[in-house]
């Protein structure tokens, strides 16, 4: 529900506040206010649920652990070189 | 383990390190390996050249060992010698490729607007086996900026905390949460199942703009 500011009068928090804090939303980093504000905006808001539900896979598949493995044998290599040390 | 049993196996250990018991470093950097390889990755991007800071790392850590101070946590001492190790690297190598921190300030101003609004459904877990996905993925988090990269990555990827996060890259906690704000918004655009069609395939993806 994007839509100019003088029309967004019937709900309470606008897109762009929404935007500006989902971040920190998935962190539980905002009051408790702020939070029930934007849940009522999530039911109303289709596009603004889309952004959450993405930022929140993005956040799932970074943290997921089978990104940036370790080369193999890099755990050996490592041992060896402290091994080797003077 | 809880993070105090953690603490205090660890004083045990660097104890032992400093008494000359070389193995005990091992096994107190073992846990670390992938936190420390991660690190390097995401500031020097290429895994030949994150698996030789990480080493570098590690060496230095060692022969350091008896300035670490046990108010902080091992790991993050850890994760901050090796990003200003990969930090040093990359700016040794491509001074000019390095944005100061400065420079980035301006573009952190002003409201993210999402490139567009398509539903985008929960990942199934079986698609990030596929080594695709995984290469898009880090594909992504390298093309974002060294400011946004690296936060993300501590943040995101290792699961650090926004305190420790804000006192390995020497910013403040409001800094970390706007750069991994706008770095989380950024890979969403950039990882949007749309971007090649490849994410979920037989089914295209329809991108929803606004305006």
């Amino acid at each position: 529900m994007v839509k100019k500011e003088g029309r967004m009068a019937t709900i309470e928090i606008s897109c762009v506040e929404v935007w500006r804090e989902i971040s920190n939303y998935l962190d539980e980093e905002i009051s408790p206010e702020l939070r029930e504000r934007m849940e009522a905006h999530f039911k109303t808001c289709a596009h603004c649920t889309a952004v959450l539900d993405g930022t929140r896979n993005v956040v799932g598949l970074v943290g997921d652990g089978r990104v940036f493995q370790m080369p193999d044998g890099f755990s050996k290599r490592l041992y060896k070189k402290l091994q080797n040390l003077p | 383990m809880t993070q105090s049993q953690l603490q205090t196996n660890e004083a045990a250990l660097i104890k032992s390190v400093c008494s000359g018991e070389r193995e005990a470093f091992y096994e107190l950097v073992r846990p670390y390996e992938r936190m420390i390889y991660a690190t390097a990755i995401s500031v020097v991007k290429n895994p030949a050249d994150a698996e030789e800071v990480a080493q570098e790392a590690v060496l230095k850590a060692f022969s350091h060992l008896s300035s670490f101070r046990a108010e902080a946590k091992f790991s993050t001492w850890l994760v901050q010698i090796t990003y200003n190790e990969a930090r040093m690297r990359v700016k040794k190598a491509r001074p000019h490729l390095y944005e100061s921190i400065d420079d980035q300030q301006q573009n952190e101003e002003g409201d993210f607007w999402p490139k567009d609004y398509a539903d985008w459904r929960p990942i199934p877990s079986e698609l990030l086996e596929q080594n695709e996905i995984q290469q898009a993925v880090q594909d992504a988090i390298n093309s974002l900026t060294p400011s946004y990269r690296e936060v993300l990555v501590l943040r995101d990827v290792q699961h650090l905390s926004i305190k420790e996060t804000s006192t390995i890259l020497g910013i403040s906690e409001p800094n970390v949460k706007t750069r991994l704000h706008r770095a989380r918004l950024l890979l969403r655009d950039r990882l949007a199942p749309g971007i090649d069609g490849s994410w979920i395939k037989g089914q295209p993806y329809r991108k929803a703009r606004a305006w």
